[in-house]
């Protein structure tokens, strides 16, 4: 469905920028994020005049009282807010992830999604709603929305599956692996596909969360999503360094004295904890993590600390933006999911890309 | 630079890198059936013989990167496979052959890959790391470089580069597979003359090298493999007659001395199987 670049188009442009420039780069991204995140709060069924919406958000911030008016501190505060932050910060988890499964597997045409975590997620979250968990008094009086967490458990367990069964295939060589997440992510969909058939009531939620998007998403969502964010995040800063020596492959970074294996299974590890996250929070959106990390290649070069910072910032923009229109581009309300909005602006754009480089080479 | 040119004695194994009795392979194919060779300071030790002799394979088993399946490798007196990871990589630099690669790192980044074994996991690399590497940059003649992505380099270049890197790792041991294969002879001149330098500096350069008379101008020694074993080895001087390598390749050479420097250099007379 996604076009996949091929792998000749995928040697980096000689464009390496010297660290003064990378630096005002990375500083633009996130200046251009935090305004993002801001500016999308003005976008709406409901409308809201920018200045107000500024005092609201000045309010949250500054923390001075305002005495504006409680629909729109609803709206903008509530709602608007961190819906924003939350497809920010899943933009960017998605990019930099992207990046380092396309670092350790060695291979351009891997994404976040590569090892079947998605596919975890998705039958996670279809037997939850399959079983109706939704409504279950006694988790909705906790205040818990049983389908993220059960997305997020199905990710976690589908990428362990996806490490024993490569573990007892000859190591983790990165064929195995790869191997070893296309056969959990056929037979998880194989299960998928036998729920929908056996719950006749219950094929319309799946089909939805499976679409991927931020509707109704807030605070709650939040909250489940930051903690493995971050300590991905921090696994993946931890060994950014190492990735550049595994991208010359597992010999060499042994011969530089690096664990090979294991310093792998850990970014592993850190990018699947940011990609079981973003899908139980947000479906699966794809593009995000094969494009973005595509596209910073082409500017920055491979080096994989700017490479996964401007992926991560890139990336929260992208999703913020797509957000925006997925939430606006309907009249009356209606929403498109995030993940079509993703798909459909990124295909063609990556062609345009493609085509560009080519007709660049000829 | 200080590690290096400290002088050993003659007893001492600090510097040398030994394999006794190695014995190595891959499932179902055995590449080395006993190979005993040693390496000591401030020598350029050959390693010769026809393709698949295991050449590439005993320098991966003294790089303490393939395991074999008897046989003891040891550097500074210890065995390489009790030492850890980084702890070798102090010990031993290697150059690999040219290597394929999808993303390039920028060069200076590679360089600096060599001190990797040198700079702890959290900080990362400091100051004097990126001061050691810009040096081996310039000794290895790839500081122009620096800001090219290596996958956009020419084998020669890209050779230069992972020199640079070895020489970043102030290993007192380096390992060559082919140092200079797909260059042209004034760069390989060049890069032999810096290996010999190393050598002088109290490094042990083992080179796997297919170019018999460029081994013959700079190899303290030489070891010539084949099927697995070593086929002759001794000083240069000594082994490399018209009656080994002919026993080695199948072919019979004529020798000529070099007109400066009086070293046997073999030339080639085609059709000559034959003659045998």
């Amino acid at each position: 469905m996604t076009p996949r670049p091929m792998t000749s188009a995928d040697r980096p442009a000689c464009a390496h920028t010297g660290r003064p420039a990378l630096f005002a780069v990375l500083a633009g991204l996130a200046a251009l994020g935090l305004a993002s995140v801001f500016l999308a709060c003005l976008f709406g069924p409901a409308r809201v005049p920018a200045l107000a919406a500024a005092r609201v958000l000045g309010g949250v911030f500054g923390g001075g009282a305002s005495g504006a008016d409680p629909t729109l501190v609803t709206v903008v505060r509530d709602i608007r807010l961190p819906r924003a932050a939350l497809s920010w910060l899943v933009g960017a988890a998605l990019g930099l992830s992207g990046g380092v499964y396309q670092g350790i597997l060695r291979n351009p045409l891997a994404d976040p999604f590569t090892l079947g975590v998605s596919t975890g997620a998705a039958f996670g979250a279809s037997l939850a709603i399959f079983l109706g968990l939704s409504s279950v008094p006694w988790l909705t009086a906790l205040g818990l929305d049983p389908v993220p967490l059960a997305a997020l458990a199905g990710a976690m367990a589908a990428l362990a599956a996806v490490i024993a069964l490569a573990g007892t295939g000859g190591g983790t060589r990165r064929e195995t692996l790869v191997l070893a997440g296309i056969v959990t992510a056929t037979f998880l969909s194989a299960l998928i596909s036998l729920l929908k058939s056996l719950g006749e009531e219950s094929v319309a939620g799946i089909v939805y969360w499976l679409m991927g998007g931020f509707a109704g998403r807030g605070f709650g969502h939040l909250a489940l999503f930051l903690p493995y964010f971050l300590v991905g995040l921090a696994i993946i800063a931890r060994y950014s360094r190492e990735l550049d020596i595994l991208a010359l492959g597992e010999t060499q970074a042994r011969m530089l004295g690096v664990r090979a294996a294991r310093v792998r299974l850990y970014l592993l590890i850190g990018a699947s904890l940011l990609a079981a996250a973003s899908v139980a929070v947000a479906g699966v959106i794809g593009f995000v993590g094969l494009i973005v990390p595509h596209l910073v290649r082409l500017v920055l070069g491979s080096e994989h600390r700017p490479l996964l910072a401007a992926s991560a910032l890139l990336g929260g923009i992208l999703l913020v933006w797509s957000d925006v229109l997925a939430r606006t581009v309907l009249p009356h309300g209606a929403e498109l999911p995030a993940g079509v909005v993703t798909a459909l602006l990124g295909g063609p754009f990556f062609c345009l890309l493609l085509r560009g480089r080519a007709m660049g080479r000829a | 630079m200080t590690r290096m040119t400290r002088m050993t004695g003659t007893t001492d194994t600090t510097g040398t890198i030994e394999a006794v009795d190695i014995v190595a392979g891959y499932p179902g194919r055995e590449v080395l059936r006993g190979v005993s060779l040693a390496a000591r300071p401030g020598e350029m030790l050959g390693l010769l013989g026809p393709n698949g002799a295991g050449k590439s394979t005993l320098l991966h088993v003294l790089a303490g990167i393939h395991k074999p399946r008897s046989g003891t490798v040891r550097v500074d007196g210890q065995d390489v496979f009790a030492l850890g990871d980084r702890e070798r990589a102090r010990r031993i630099a290697v150059v690999p052959q040219r290597i394929e690669i999808p993303f390039g790192p920028r060069v200076a980044t590679v360089a600096l890959m060599g001190r990797y074994a040198h700079a702890p996991g959290f900080s990362g690399y400091g100051p004097q790391d990126e001061e050691i590497a810009a040096d081996a940059l310039r000794e290895a003649g790839a500081a122009h470089l620096a800001d090219r992505a290596l996958s956009e380099l020419s084998g020669g270049e890209q050779k230069r580069v992972f020199i640079a890197r070895a020489l970043a790792q102030r290993a007192r041991v380096m390992l060559l597979d082919e140092a200079s294969s797909g260059l042209d002879p004034a760069r390989a001149i060049e890069i032999h003359d810096l290996l010999r330098r190393k050598c002088r500096q109290g490094a042990a350069v083992v080179i796997a090298i297919h170019d018999l008379n460029l081994a013959a101008l700079y190899c303290d020694r030489m070891v010539f493999l084949k099927d697995g074993r070593v086929a002759a080895q001794g000083a240069t001087a000594e082994v490399f007659s018209k009656e080994v390598i002919a026993g080695i390749y199948e072919t019979t050479p004529e020798l000529v001395r070099h007109p400066r420097l009086g070293i046997a250099q073999a030339l080639f007379v085609p059709g000559a199987d034959g003659d045998r």
